[in-house]
């Protein structure tokens, strides 16, 4: 009798299997698709090329001055010599060192708390206690270290520490504002309303202005508040108003069983929030928030317009150095850089943290 | 604690009266402190600031205005110049949004990456540096004035700007205005009888076309019968620079170009998210039922979307009314630029100005809200 072993089944054809199918099937499968094709390419090949010859193949990154750059291509010795302009504005030349361990603190810290496990105690301790350290260490005039006044500070230094004091600062009085707007007291709720309606409603830059020129008369002669606490009383209470909202619309994302439950358990109104209420919100809430974040981050650029020197700004100054006239291109890109590395890491540590949080037991 | 603090409602009353009067006190206190102040620098208080003489010039001017003029003109072109660059800002980048978005969720691998990476790099650089960067490289690296960019000897670019032949309209031109204005009325009623017939008869009108050909033809015809009313006024070099025609400024363009790229980004990601909001059963109901592709994607998916798109991109379109106020980085005369600006400066009377200013953008945010709201109750889903 004769055998019939099953034969294993044939690969498809060539066309429809591997790296030919799919350019078949995603960037030929019809006429349409095809012209898109040839657009996406000629868009490619008028942008990509011309950039790459720009920043790397005609670019110089040799010399320490304006001669070592002739030719067409990007002048990096521009932003190799004023590294430290942009990294730290005018702090002292010979006080670098500590900026420098400030930021080589807090990735310590952020190792540390990431890499070993446990000690939640300890960590907290330290993150609470890294601002005093970061402060001392900036500003000085204690502990032997000379002082260096806020408006020597500028570059990346600046805009980290706007942006970072802006956020913790702003979350807060954004829960306190939500909360505010939750409240069954219609004083409260209208006091908040109105001012979360107001700040959302006016552009930022009106807020500084308030802040840096109209602010000093709110208080009495003898309380100087210096131009980078200024700027920083303005963003701070902007961006309230934009955490308020995202948090606002967490609220609206929990059950209403969960506010009975806390509740029938006899919890008060901070317990029942604090413990049942704003976890969940927040937790819901965290990809608007970081989204507020990112743009608060964006928005430290507009305290150069009040006359601070953040990361943007110094662009404007080191290109105006006699030794440099008109190398504002290699700055602006290069600033430009660093922001987006900044924000586009924010958002996708958003997108893994949603991941991450996302328990799904609705 | 005593037991009258243990009833909500007295507690509620309490913290209310607390809040009211540290607010209160605050408010008496910030107030007395400025009296205070403003005395001791001499600073004038009042709004009557908005009728002296403002003194300066105004560069970029859309209705007459000389030295002599108040502060309250300096006002008024303020709001219109950044009423002017928010509108084109809203067309453009409506336009480029809507593009990038259709490429976003294009099927072509290519398109969809180029789309991805447009929104990627725009969204996440500041728009403040944007606007630096068109002003300060792009713009100001353009030939000058003698070496114009020119485009067919009618469109000059150079590093004073764009210039661009103006239209006069002569006598006569009514007639194209009237054509016009018939054209969208005959296509009102055609797109209402053809309506009709498909509900009664299933027989469809080609209701696109002819819209197209009244839009077109109308206007057309009434150019040629009223004698060719319109002629076109060309920029032309006039010793340093161009004169005629249509000027933009550089300040103008380069606001315009870097709001524009940079709230594209949120229209597009908008759009898309709108179109992906529409579940995947509703496109595949839509083929089962026998309709093209083009007709799945308008008489099923784009009204789905639109209703979640719409209003985060009318909220865009307030950012960006709001962001035209980065102008005073570059500026171009608007509203924050020449009144919270020069005007400030002029006068002292910052309180004042910050306030008008404030208000203004307010009163703007609101009248957009309004729209929303609107819009929202219009879109409602209908249900029975």
């Amino acid at each position: 009798m004769a055998v019939y072993p099953p034969q294993p089944a044939k690969e498809p054809p060539l066309t429809a299997r591997g790296p030919i199918a799919w350019i078949r099937h995603n960037l030929l499968s019809s006429p349409y698709n095809i012209a898109f094709t040839i657009l996406g390419l000629a868009i490619l090949y008028w942008t990509v090329p011309p950039f790459i010859k720009w920043a790397i193949i005609d670019a110089h990154f040799a010399g320490d001055s304006k001669s070592a750059c002739t030719g067409g291509g990007a002048c990096w010795v521009f932003i190799k010599e004023k590294l430290d302009m942009f990294l730290f504005g005018f702090y002292p030349h010979d006080q670098l060192w500590r900026p420098k361990s400030v930021f080589a603190a807090v990735l310590a810290l952020g190792a540390f708390a990431k890499f070993v496990p446990g000690l939640h105690r300890l960590k907290l301790t330290l993150i609470v206690l890294f601002p005093v350290f970061a402060y001392l260490m900036l500003h000085g005039g204690h502990f032997g270290l000379p002082l260096v006044e806020t408006s020597k500070w500028g570059g990346l230094l600046l805009t980290l520490v706007i942006a970072s004091v802006g956020i913790v600062l702003s979350f807060p009085i954004g829960i306190l504002l939500a909360l505010g707007r939750q409240s069954k007291l219609p004083i409260i709720k209208s006091l908040s309303v109105f001012y979360i309606e107001f700040v959302r409603g006016v552009p930022l830059i009106t807020v500084l202005f308030m802040a840096s020129v109209v602010l000093p008369l709110f208080f009495p002669e003898g309380v100087n508040f210096d131009k980078l606490a200024r700027a920083l009383i303005g963003i701070t209470f902007f961006e309230a108003a934009y955490v308020a909202e995202n948090i606002r619309s967490g609220f609206q994302a929990i059950p209403k069983g969960q506010y009975e439950a806390a509740d029938a358990l006899g919890l008060g109104y901070w317990q029942k929030m604090a413990l049942v209420i704003l976890p969940q919100a927040i937790k819901v809430t965290i990809p608007n928030l970081v989204g507020t974040f990112i743009s608060l981050f964006k928005d430290t650029s507009l305290v150069m317009i009040i006359g601070l020197f953040d990361l943007l700004a110094m662009v404007n100054v080191t290109a105006n150095d006699r030794d440099w006239l008109g190398m504002d291109t290699e700055g602006y890109v290069f600033v430009a850089f660093i922001f987006w590395i900044f924000t586009f890491s924010m958002s996708m540590y958003s997108k893994r943290l949603e991941k991450r949080l996302d328990t799904n037991n609705k | 604690m005593p037991a009258f603090l243990r009833n909500e409602k007295v507690r509620g009353i309490l913290y209310q009266i607390i809040t009211i009067v540290l607010f209160v006190a605050f408010l008496f206190y910030i107030a007395q402190n400025t009296s205070h102040n403003i005395e001791q620098r001499g600073i004038k208080t009042g709004f009557a600031f908005l009728h002296a003489t403002a003194g300066f010039d105004i560069t970029e001017a859309p209705i007459p205005f000389s030295p002599m003029d108040t502060h309250l003109k300096v006002f008024e072109v303020g709001l219109l110049n950044t009423l002017i660059v928010s509108f084109w800002g809203i067309v453009l980048s409506s336009l480029l949004g809507l593009l990038i978005g259709v490429w976003r969720l294009s099927p072509n691998w290519l398109i969809n990456r180029i789309a991805a990476a447009y929104i990627e790099t725009f969204r996440n650089i500041p728009v403040l540096l944007q606007i630096l960067f068109w002003y300060n490289v792009v713009l100001a690296t353009l030939p000058a004035a003698r070496h114009s960019l020119s485009f067919f000897d009618t469109i000059f670019i150079n590093n004073r700007g764009f210039f661009m032949p103006e239209f006069v309209f002569g006598p006569g031109s009514w007639m194209i205005g009237a054509a016009l204005f018939l054209a969208v009325v005959a296509i009102y009623f055609t797109n209402r009888w053809a309506k009709k017939r498909q509900e009664e008869t299933g027989e469809q009108f080609p209701v696109f076309l002819t819209a197209i050909i009244l839009l077109i033809g109308l206007p057309l015809l009434a150019y040629l019968i009223a004698g060719r009313p319109v002629t076109a006024v060309l920029p032309a070099l006039h010793g340093f620079n161009f004169r005629g025609g249509k000027t933009f400024t550089p300040e103008f363009l380069a606001l315009l170009f870097a709001l524009s790229i940079y709230t594209a980004t949120f229209i597009a990601e908008a759009i898309r998210s709108g179109i992906e909001a529409v579940p995947k059963g509703q496109k595949e109901a839509a083929t089962s039922l026998g309709l093209s592709p083009m007709q799945q994607l308008r008489l099923v998916i784009l009204p789905q979307a639109v209703r979640i798109a719409i209003p985060s991109i009318i909220n865009q379109y307030l950012n960006l009314i709001k962001n035209s106020s980065l102008a005073a980085a570059i500026g171009y005369p608007e509203l924050v630029t020449i009144f919270a600006g020069t005007s400030l400066n002029q006068t002292g009377q910052a309180l004042e100005i910050l306030l008008i200013t404030m208000l203004t953008y307010l009163l703007i945010s609101l009248i957009v809200s309004l729209i929303l709201n609107w819009f929202n109750t219009k879109m409602k889903i209908k249900e029975r």
